[in-house]
């Protein structure tokens, strides 16, 4: 094996060897509250950054995503509560319950999901990204409706009342933040490695100008559908692990303010910043938590302050930047040198 | 064995030195005939001219053989090749390489950016190396690199590499358009006035500039030009388009010296 992907796979190990201690300390000394809190705050931001690879990256305007996100709940989750009991009968290794058998439930449902999630992306995405601007944005939005109504009209995933007693299989081993976090980072990562090279400032040209784009080689809808699919699949993924995490869903979780949430972060992290779509995945799901005490005006607190937002930054929280450990530890030396930080050291 | 002197494409009978051949092309908007059957040839190692009153047809000509537009009638071959209802990455890539009347760079991209895109055509390695960061795609990304800083230079943008495209002054961001194009490493360059704008000092450097790209890059060009002096001082043959017809062809004193193109450019009053 080449040096580099061995480099590359020792990385991953590495990484994902700390995320799992740490999803272990989390679990066990985080309160309940705030633990919720941090893994809806990691699903949203895993749905920002896909959704980021599609409107801030490649610059269409899709405001669907809630349906890919609820296509790989679903379809994780059927095969969790639907169709992993029948094979469990002759297959034991499927067993639920013990650690080695929910994992590769999990991976099994995890790769069921993003796949259909990707499929459906795949088939949405390839007719209508031809079309510009408002168009895509109606079609993707009346998509992400159409899922929800045909969800809520199948009673083989529960109708109306979903489906529920899935097995948490995300919790399992005190693993929930490393799952989730570990899927927010290797989009993250897929997004950061890609904009580092010339092929993804073919895509950055896309958004740019399409027409310039493609005088320059760039097969534009090859690039859209591309995006398109990739960003379907992590919005799967992080269905499948809402599902085994929350162990019930039902077609209302996925509605259209699910979807117009998720844009909304992606709006307010700037174009094309994966970090500032992470930054604003977790803000956004936290504000409301946090201005919870003021009750009825919550949401019209939370309102103005998204408002207030974008009108004190409408370039977005971080412009087209990055946050990366330069600039931690840029803010780290000037923090150091101001002398409010350093005190009374006149 | 001698070479043979004529081949036959997709269009009929072609010489060998043919490199572009537009055979009686059309492109109607509603009622419009912007483009009306026009024929022109450009050979190898050429540099032609382009010209015509305002809304004559030029740009469309280009938008034509780029293949944002489709002719409605006509055949375009390029090597040989038809290039009719390509989609203009498949041109870029078969070598024809344009820039835009009205300055299209990638606006939040920096210098270096902008051209890296044009060069990313010539990129082997895939997705999912570009994801996994191989040892492939970095050394192949830091070839590329170098040898879009080596165009930079050519066109005296060096020192900008790391600025925003959009911030640079006019004359270099028209520069910058032509970098980007050089970066696919074009056997044919449209050059879509490309000294609009310019003072005459730039206008002057750009004469020699596109002289010295010609032989140093083994380009072909064609070229849409309204400054007279440039379009007569560097091209070897020219074309006059008027209401999206071809008027008059010939080398710059035969064009200087026709009635029909005095006419056409300066109303027919004059002759
Ligand atoms: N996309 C288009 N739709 C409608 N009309 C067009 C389009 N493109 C060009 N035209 C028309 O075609 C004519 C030629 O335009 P153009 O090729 O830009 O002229 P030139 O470059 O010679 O100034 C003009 O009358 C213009 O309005
Ligand atoms: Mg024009």
């Amino acid at each position: 094996m080449a040096p580099w992907l061995i480099k590359r796979i020792l990385g991953l190990c590495g990484g994902a060897g700390c995320l799992a201690a740490l999803s272990i300390l989390l679990s066990r000394n985080l309160e309940t509250y705030y633990y919720l809190v941090l893994i809806q705050c990691g699903i949203a931001a895993t749905l920002a950054v896909s959704l980021n690879l599609i409107n801030g990256i490649t610059g269409q305007f899709s405001i669907g995503h809630a349906g890919f996100y609820a296509v790989g709940a679903y379809v994780g989750a059927a095969w969790t509560v639907l169709w992993r009991p029948v094979l469990a009968h002759h297959l034991s290794f499927l067993e639920i319950g013990v650690p080695q058998g929910d994992i590769l439930n999990l991976l099994i449902a995890l790769v069921f999901g993003a796949c259909a999630a990707g499929i459906t992306g795949l088939i949405v995405g390839a007719p209508s990204l031809r079309l510009r601007g408002d168009y895509l944005a109606i079609l993707t939005l009346g998509f992400g409706e159409v899922i929800r109504v045909i969800l809520l009209n199948v009673d083989a995933v529960g109708g109306a009342r979903g489906l529920s007693g899935i097995p948490t299989l995300v919790s399992s081993g005190d693993l929930a933040a490393f799952w989730v976090f570990g899927s927010l980072c290797l989009v993250t990562l897929l997004t950061r490695n890609l904009m580092q090279s010339s092929r993804g400032l073919s895509w950055l040209a896309v958004r740019e100008d399409e027409i310039a784009a493609e005088a320059m080689g760039v097969d534009t809808t090859r690039v859209k559908v591309t995006a398109f699919v990739i960003g379907s699949m992590f919005a799967g993924a992080a269905g499948v692990l809402y599902a085994h995490f929350f162990t019930g869903i039902s077609p209302d979780i996925f509605g259209m303010d699910v979807s117009i949430m998720i844009t909304t972060m992606v709006v307010l992290a700037g174009t094309g910043s994966a970090t500032g779509a992470i930054l604003a995945g977790f803000v956004l799901t936290a504000l409301p938590e946090v201005f919870r005490f003021l009750k009825d005006y919550r949401m019209l607190i939370f309102s103005v302050t998204l408002i207030v937002i974008m009108l004190t930054r409408p370039q977005g929280f971080l412009g087209n930047r990055e946050l990366g450990f330069g600039t931690f530890a840029r803010l780290w030396k000037r923090l150091r040198r101001s002398p409010a930080v350093s005190g009374n050291a006149e | 064995m001698e070479a043979p002197e004529t081949f036959t494409s997709g269009i009929g009978q072609c010489r060998v030195s043919d490199l572009l051949v537009v055979d009686r092309v059309s492109r109607f908007f509603g009622g419009l005939a912007a483009v009306a059957g026009v024929s022109l040839h450009v050979d190898k190692g050429e540099l032609v001219g382009l010209i015509g009153p305002n809304g004559a047809g030029k740009t469309t000509v280009f938008n034509l053989l780029t293949g944002v537009y489709a002719p409605n009638e006509g055949d375009i071959s390029f090597m040989g090749r038809r290039l009719n209802g390509m989609r203009p990455s498949r041109v870029a890539a078969s070598g024809i390489a344009r820039t835009f009347q009205n300055i299209r760079l990638f606006p939040s991209l920096t210098v270096l950016q902008n051209v890296m895109v044009g060069a990313h055509i010539r990129a082997r390695t895939g997705l999912m190396a570009a994801i996994a960061q191989s040892l492939g795609q970095r050394s192949e990304d830091a070839r590329l690199r170098g040898e879009c800083l080596s165009i930079l230079e050519r066109l005296d943008l060096d020192g900008l590499a790391d600025e925003q495209s959009t911030s640079l002054p006019y004359g270099q961001q028209r520069r910058l358009e032509i970098a980007r194009a050089l970066a696919t490493s074009p056997r044919l360059l449209l050059l879509d006035e490309p000294a609009a704008g310019m003072n005459p000092q730039e206008k002057a450097d750009l004469m020699v500039l596109i002289q010295r790209l010609r032989e140093d890059y083994d380009l072909t060009i064609l070229l849409i030009e309204h400054d007279m002096r440039l379009v007569m001082g560097i091209c070897e043959r020219i074309y006059v388009l008027d209401y999206g017809q071809i008027i008059a062809e010939g080398n710059p004193e035969e064009i200087s010296t026709n009635p029909e193109v005095i006419a056409a450019y300066l109303g027919t009053e004059v002759v």
